[in-house]
């Protein structure tokens, strides 16, 4: 397709290049309330970081420059805590990439009761995040839950093991909990992804004799690169600076083991009221989660044009 | 040609049937995986008070309690707030879809610079903690007037899901060939026309999906309703189910089950509806190259 491209005359590469000219006025409306209801407040909140704003009425706000940064360099919860976000960001994300994909490739596939199981697929999604929390609250009880059950009778050790609660279980037990919420969305996008390969071209592959493991290493993936990535960043992004489902499921516990930065940011703000140091906490995780995903797409950038 | 079309196809389908059994078995566990949390979600929906009380529980319930049922149906204002979250995230819907489709057309097919900075900002916006930008975004609400009206929330959610919606939708442009696009240029399509008849014919399965998870997002959203709505007239569903949390930390989990098992129906039926349209060979025959 690309020696089509190149074989083109000046003249209609000209006229290709001229259509989407003007395509930048399709942006305006989407980003003017970008603009309003999120560059706005989340400016204030970045200023907010300079300051030694905190709980309390008739308390004047002062400008302190970096000094909320300073003590933030050297408080050593805020970095353990930093750590757990990366690890619990990353692997959730790894994670559900994984699972999510394998379930795309499955349900793209003609099988029986399709619609069905594409309608479960979503069920993660489609249950209120609290009762989310709660469920697998109830299913994962030491003593008597149903999970402690199925452990029982198969006969597989190490079913009283409270999952949640102990210090080795906790995080990989969350981090799966995790997957389960995140799943869906990568299963959806990466299947809506999968069914806009021309059928004409896995076709014409299967005539030319290629397997099952070509098709997918030379049709499938490059059609899902980039929607791979997109998904990618953005769990990254949402898993790191979000904390609802470890709050429900740990709290933070045991001993500090699933203390998500999100978590820290907002007890920080909520529970001792330090709205400045939590805001340039904000600040930290923001600028390195962006650093990372900046290095990630980059590269991911460069691998798509090395092909 | 013909002749090895078929043999191929006969081969194909013997393999197929080798095929199926892993997956059929990868299919189940998924489905386990998947669906337990939500049928042991059901099976509590059923339980009395006594029967949750118990140490250990049966997946069956012992008896149907439609009690449960009755509770969470009766409360006040249960048809209002479903109504108040359908009008929200339909509105919030259409809304995200009709301005993030041009505009994740101009971020994928435009300049670097253009694009690469509303790629940045749509990582800066999501990156930080919600919890410390609602302070600002209340008052921001507030000065726009829209403090305590769904409306309001419905501006509030179109700004939370659209930069999924463009970097989703993004991706989506970016796997259509250009060489498509470029044909219609050459025919003298004008760049609406070529957005509208050409581009987003393709697109469908990525629009799907991206309003479908604008949709359950703005369904099912807590935090920003429990900030910016305070009269229970304009209550949305999920801030009704909080109220079966108890205020001394005691769950009513019966009801509260049965209230979740409610509320995710309409869900999974909008996109049983949906997934057709998630539908396989848009492209077929498109392109000949």
């Amino acid at each position: 397709m690309t020696t089509l491209l190149d074989r083109k005359t000046t003249k209609q590469k000209h006229k290709t290049k001229m259509y989407n000219r003007g395509a930048w006025k399709y942006a305006i409306p989407a980003f003017l309330p970008l603009f309003v209801l999120s560059v706005v407040p989340l400016s204030q909140a970045i200023w907010t970081a300079f300051t030694d704003e905190a709980a309390g009425f008739n308390v004047k706000v002062k400008f302190i420059g970096f000094d909320n940064f300073r003590r933030l360099l050297t408080d050593s919860m805020f970095w353990a805590s930093f750590k757990i976000g990366i690890i619990w960001a990353v692997s959730v994300t790894l994670l559900s990439l994984f699972l999510g994909f394998g379930l795309a490739l499955l349900l793209n596939q003609k099988l029986r009761f399709l619609g069905l199981m594409r309608v479960l697929s979503l069920v993660p999604w489609a249950m209120p995040p609290v009762i989310v929390a709660i469920m697998w609250n109830l299913l994962l009880r030491p003593t008597s839950g149903p999970i402690e059950g199925i452990f029982a009778f198969f006969h597989i050790p190490g079913g009283k093991t409270d999952w949640l609660g102990e210090f080795n279980t906790a995080f990989p037990t969350v981090i799966l909990i995790g997957a389960w919420v995140a799943m869906p969305i990568i299963t959806v996008s990466i299947l809506a992804a999968i069914q806009g390969i021309p059928t004409d071209m896995i076709e014409a592959t299967v005539l030319d004799g290629a397997n099952a493991w070509q098709r997918f290493r030379y049709i499938t993936v490059p059609t899902v690169r980039e929607i791979t990535a997109a998904l990618v960043a953005l769990n990254i992004i949402w898993q790191f600076s979000s904390f609802g489902l470890v709050y429900v499921l740990t709290a933070g516990g045991p001993g500090g083991k699933t203390f998500v930065p999100a978590l820290f940011a907002y007890n920080e703000a909520f529970k001792y009221g330090h709205f400045g140091y939590a805001a340039s906490m904000g600040v930290v995780m923001a600028m390195s989660i962006g650093l990372m995903l900046a290095v990630y797409l980059k590269a991911s950038k460069r691998e798509k044009a090395q092909r | 040609m013909t002749l090895s079309v078929a043999g191929q196809s006969v081969a194909e389908k013997k393999r197929r049937k080798y095929y199926l059994i892993p997956t059929y078995i990868a299919v189940i566990a998924y489905v386990i995986f998947l669906g337990f949390p939500f049928l042991w979600m059901l099976s509590t929906s059923f339980k009395s008070p006594y029967e949750l009380l118990q140490l250990h529980q049966s997946f069956i319930p012992k008896g149907f309690y439609w009690q449960n049922y009755i509770d969470i149906l009766r409360k006040r204002g249960l048809i209002n707030s479903a109504k108040n979250s359908f009008i929200i995230a339909s509105c919030t819907t259409i809304l995200t879809t009709i301005l993030a489709v041009p505009a994740g057309y101009a971020i994928a097919r435009l300049k670097k610079i253009f694009s690469g900075a509303a790629t940045a900002w749509i990582l800066v916006s999501q990156v930080f903690p919600v919890s410390l930008v609602v302070i600002p975004l209340f008052m921001a609400v507030k000065r726009v007037g829209l403090l305590d009206s769904i409306w309001g929330l419905v501006l509030v959610y179109l700004v939370a899901s659209l930069p999924f919606a463009l970097w989703m939708l993004k991706g989506y442009v970016a796997a259509i060939p250009v060489e498509m696009e470029e044909a219609g240029a050459i025919d003298g399509a004008s760049s609406f026309e070529i957005l509208k008849n050409i581009v987003f014919p393709l697109l469908l399965p990525g629009v799907v999906a991206t309003a479908l998870f604008t949709f359950l997002n703005s369904w099912n959203e807590f935090f920003y309703a429990l900030v910016l709505i305070q009269s229970p007239e304009h209550e949305t569903l999920p801030l009704l189910l909080a109220r079966f949390m108890g205020s001394e930390g005691q769950v009513l989990l019966g009801p509260l089950a049965a209230g979740a098992f409610v509320a995710t129906i309409p869900s999974l039926v909008v996109f049983g509806f949906l997934q057709r349209k998630l539908a396989s060979g848009i492209l077929a025959g498109a392109i000949k190259g």
